[in-house]
């Protein structure tokens, strides 16, 4: 993995149902929408630190919605 | 003979081909009930409902059935022994295209949020529970405290009198509990509650106020106003939704509590871990089984589903599954990766489910921060409901 690799979050809209767990998880890096669906915040770009988080929010969502991929 | 007086069903010998959801030791402790039958038979069958009954105990055929609306029907949400004539709970009676459109109007009043704005009024009112409470030696954490949590925030929300709630649960055990075996109680209560919510509707008439059914009553779908049976629909759904299930929710949660004193204390003296522990609690104590019709034949874990046949779907079976959770029969309250099943899977996600963890949450935050250090009741007795929502009804407990 080269370290010049950018990892990002994304939240595959039309899988999204509103569980919210990522949003819970990750604030820092997920927000709800006005009906309650999430969204990336901003670029989706996740800090070192917050690697750990997004780890988390992509394996608890029930509905495989949220991807985290190196760019 | 049941509570009722009537005939009580007769004991389950094979659960693969028998199954009775109804049956005292699925009631009690349906956990083995389930474990034997993944192992054995994925989809068990019953012909004590009408049309037959499957009942899938892994994740896989529960998700596989939640996501096909094809074969599948909403139309009933509820495994009866009779079934009863359509009644329309939009959204969650709706199979596509009706649902999204249905469910979209409510979104808005049910996001993240929205729920946000009522933590003062649940943690105001699970204090008044608690002061009422008081200094007494025991209680009942099911009927002192965890039943008025959800009515007293639903009828904040709809606008209706709090006062109203013995009603409510009266409403919601006769088409939840008593209706699956005997359906001559639905219609008579779906009739009840059509007459209170048609009072609320003329009490608002052009004054509408900052409450759900002023809401609904000016929302639009595709540009037009809801129609009376849609707006009866949904108000029934949103009553009846939200109040034995968020009540078990509380209730599960404190009886496990109650039973594991090492994950009380560690709760108590650390509240970082209540996110964690919360979605353990759904995840192992989830109290919402739903149902499926099926419409169309087919085949799901190599299982036949014959039309017409009714499917009961298990959320709670499905979060126990070892297939999709490690260490699926033990309740870890830091658990990490858990990506449970309580609030359904695909487009019927419970919509509640932002107010339930709310509710859940301050219910354990406010009652943990008064009784730290509180245990079953010595020689209680310990009663669950019976059919779709899964809670303890009396939950004797000693405090301090």
């Amino acid at each position: 993995m080269s370290s010049t690799k950018i990892l990002r979050v994304r939240v595959e809209s039309a899988l999204c149902q509103g569980h919210n767990r990522c949003c819970s998880i990750a604030p820092e890096l997920f927000e709800a929408d006005d009906l309650g669906n999430s969204r990336v915040k901003g670029d989706g770009k996740v800090p070192p630190e917050l690697e750990a988080k997004a780890k988390l929010a992509v394996s608890n969502c029930p509905e495989h919605a949220v991807r985290l991929a190196h760019e | 003979m049941n509570r009722d007086g009537k005939p009580g069903h007769p004991p389950v010998q094979d659960w693969a081909t028998d199954f009775d959801h109804r049956d005292p030791s699925w009631i009690e402790n349906p956990f083995p009930i389930w474990d034997g039958l993944r192992g054995r038979c994925p989809v068990a069958r019953s012909d004590r409902f009408q049309d037959g009954a499957y009942f899938p105990s892994r994740y896989a055929e529960v998700r596989e059935i939640a996501y096909d609306s094809e074969h599948f029907s909403s139309r009933r949400v509820i495994v009866r022994e009779n079934k009863v004539p359509l009644t329309p709970s939009p959204p969650i009676t709706s199979d596509p295209p009706e649902h999204t459109p249905a469910r979209k109007l409510l979104l808005p009043a049910f996001a993240p949020q929205a729920i946000a704005r009522l933590e003062p009024r649940a943690r105001a009112l699970c204090r008044e529970l608690l002061d009422a409470i008081g200094d007494a030696k025991t209680c009942d954490a099911a009927v002192d405290y965890a039943q008025h949590i959800p009515v007293r925030l639903i009828a904040h929300m709809l606008g209706v009198p709090e006062q109203d709630g013995d009603l409510f649960r009266r409403w919601i055990h006769l088409v939840l509990e008593v209706g699956i075996s005997d359906e001559s109680v639905i219609m008579p209560t779906l009739q009840e509650m059509a007459a209170y919510f048609a009072a609320e509707i003329k009490r608002r008439g052009t004054h509408r106020g900052d409450d759900l059914i002023s809401f609904l009553l000016d929302a639009k779908m595709e540009g037009q106003p809801l129609s009376g049976p849609h707006l009866q629909g949904t108000l029934r759904l949103l009553l009846i939704a939200g109040i034995d299930t968020t009540w078990s929710g509380i209730g599960a949660s404190l009886w496990h509590l109650a039973t594991h004193a090492e994950d009380r204390r560690r709760l108590a003296a650390n509240p970082a871990l209540m996110p964690t522990a919360i979605e353990e609690f759904l995840r192992a104590y989830a109290p919402v089984t739903m149902a499926r019709e099926v419409v169309k034949e087919t085949t799901v874990g190599g299982c036949p589903f014959k039309p017409g046949g009714q499917v009961l779907l298990s959320f709670p079976a499905a979060n126990r599954d070892p297939a999709k959770f490690a260490d699926a029969d033990q309740v870890l309250i830091d658990r990490a990766e858990n990506p449970h099943a309580a609030f359904g899977l695909g487009r019927h996600r419970c919509i509640g489910s932002n107010l339930a963890r709310l509710e859940m949450t301050v219910a354990i935050e406010e009652w943990l921060a008064r009784f730290p250090e509180f245990r079953l009741a010595d020689g209680a007795k310990v009663t669950w409901s019976e059919g779709t929502v899964r809670g303890p009804r009396s939950l004797p407990v000693a405090l301090n």
